[in-house]
């Protein structure tokens, strides 16, 4: 029942519901639970959630958690039917490509699965950090630890498992896949995922503001770091 | 000059220091954590006077023994235990006076789980993101108490309360836990719904201030591909793969993989916190 740093992943079941398909579910008293067809329309709702709630127009709540494929509204304080019935008729805009800042991290790509996920992604082991680091990601939703974001952006081809006995401890800082998802560790903790790479950069530091450096909507690319050296 | 601090003598099986947590960054996977029986840590902070958002001690089972620097109130609320300032006895449930230097003994839970120890002023360590509520989950907020750990207290910035002895609800001999179905009961046999709100369960020795883990008849699945991680609540019903329910409190996680078959309402989860292992769990629907 503790935190999992590895959910199934969404794409798995993109096609399983219609596209105008948005379920709404109850949570106790105060809370709803909204699930949407696929990632990239949980992603637009939370965004869209976001804005809402900044402009002060809707909805009262303490805290919009976006996940896989579902975005938890907890802490309503009007009550929840009404909510609910505002959000089965509400419109979505998708996700703007470039709203947010890219944050940039320096990875340096030696992580000890780098071999494995190259015999995945069924190339040569020094394509890996390249095309990893061609890419753009963005924060999908947060979990498992504070600060730890879900990336996408990585094409269904390169999806990859996890490892069926978690390490006990893996660095603070590892650059790690696992299905659709890049992540990075932001402090030492038992994980699963295919390390690939380390970062310097710090995820997270209470005493900082913000102190996650990323998240849900964060643009992130990765640069290799001493491929001169 | 007075150095207004407490020293832990006896730190007890898990004495943590708590607050009424940091909600509203679920977004960023930080559990709220905070006082698990929040009326009783309210009471005791109004019975030192101190404000609602001020930080004390939740102890586990055997209590703490304190040494305050300077003279201070104390209230001990929640799980009943006897209570002593230097060896004589002191009152559960109301205002105490402890003179600096003295030894106040906080002693074993005669039931219940958890009691609070307010201190007049308030705990005054480091707030994380706005709490000082030690978060067991993800290591946010100060390390549980250690022998010798020193607790800086806060200005005094109210009079204790004048009552002599609060009312306090009893812990439960019988844990009965009002639910709201969903968002997964869609997840489970209708069989297994029935399971959940007919039968009795236990509360598990692996409980913690994570989740209240339960002993009893499994529950089946009608779903049982895996659930993509999704946002939960406290108050959350979830059923991992070994079929038991599992309660999340305070500190648990903010996303969860396994199906949540229904939500306890928040009135109840104080009993929740205060049920000892192998107590009788009931979950029954509605109001």
């Amino acid at each position: 029942m503790n935190g999992t740093e590895a959910p199934e992943p969404a794409s798995a079941r993109a096609t399983e519901a219609p596209a105008s398909e948005r379920r709404i579910l109850p949570v106790g008293d105060s809370a709803l639970l909204v699930e949407l067809p696929c990632a990239a329309e949980a992603e637009a709702l939370h965004a869209e959630l976001v804005r809402l709630r900044a402009a002060g127009v809707f909805p009262a709540v303490r805290d919009l958690v976006p996940a896989a494929r579902t975005v938890l509204l907890d802490g309503l304080t009007e009550p929840v039917h009404q909510v609910a019935a505002r959000l089965a008729a509400l419109p979505v805009p998708p996700v703007p490509p470039r709203t947010h800042e890219v944050v940039e991290l320096p990875v340096r790509y030696d992580g000890p699965d780098l071999a494995e996920v190259a015999d995945h992604w069924g190339v040569p082991v020094a394509d890996v950090p390249r095309i990893h680091a061609d890419l753009e990601f963005r924060v999908a939703f947060c979990g498992f630890a504070p600060g730890f974001g879900y990336l996408t952006g990585l094409p269904e081809r390169y999806a990859v498992p996890r490892h069926a006995t978690p390490r006990a401890a893996v660095p603070a800082g590892s650059v790690a896949l696992a299905g659709p998802y890049t992540g990075v560790y932001p402090r030492s903790s038992p994980g699963g995922w295919q390390l690939i790479g380390r970062t310097e950069a710090v995820l997270w530091d209470h005493t900082r503001t913000p102190a996650a450096l990323l998240s849900p909507g964060s643009r992130v690319r990765f640069r290799i770091l001493g491929e001169a050296a | 000059m007075t150095d207004r601090a407490l020293v832990v003598v006896r730190a007890g099986a898990l004495t943590t220091v708590q607050d009424l947590g940091r909600p509203g960054h679920a977004h960023l996977g930080v559990p709220p954590s905070g006082m698990l029986d929040v009326p009783a840590g309210l009471l005791a902070h109004r019975l030192v006077g101190n404000p609602a958002s001020a930080a004390l001690l939740e102890t586990t089972l055997n209590g703490v023994d304190l040494r305050p620097r300077c003279a201070v109130t104390v209230a001990v609320t929640g799980a009943p235990c006897p209570v002593a300032v230097d060896g004589r006895p002191a009152a559960w449930g109301a205002p105490v006076r402890v003179p600096a230097g003295a030894l106040l003994s906080v002693g074993a839970a005669l039931s219940g789980v958890r009691s609070y120890v307010a201190v007049s002023g308030g705990l005054d360590v480091d707030p994380v993101l706005g709490s000082r509520a030690t978060d067991l989950l993800s290591g946010l907020g100060p390390a549980p108490l250690a022998d010798g750990t020193v607790l800086p207290l806060g200005p005094v910035t109210a009079a204790p309360a004048r009552m002599d002895l609060a009312p306090q609800p009893a812990p439960p001999t019988e844990l009965v836990l009002r639910i709201a179905l969903g968002p997964r009961d869609d997840w489970f046999t209708p069989a297994a719904l029935r399971t959940l709100t007919t039968r009795t369960y236990r509360v598990s020795a692996t409980s913690n201030r994570i989740g209240l883990r339960t002993e009893g008849p499994p529950l089946e699945r009608a779903v049982t591909r895996e659930l993509p991680s999704e946002g939960v609540v406290s108050g959350a019903v979830q059923v991992p793969a070994n079929g038991r329910p599992v309660i999340f409190l305070a500190d648990r996680p903010t996303t969860g993989g396994y199906p949540v078959v229904a939500v306890v309402r928040p009135a109840d989860l104080a009993a929740a916190a205060q049920a000892v292992p192998g107590t009788a769990v009931r979950f029954v629907r509605g109001r």
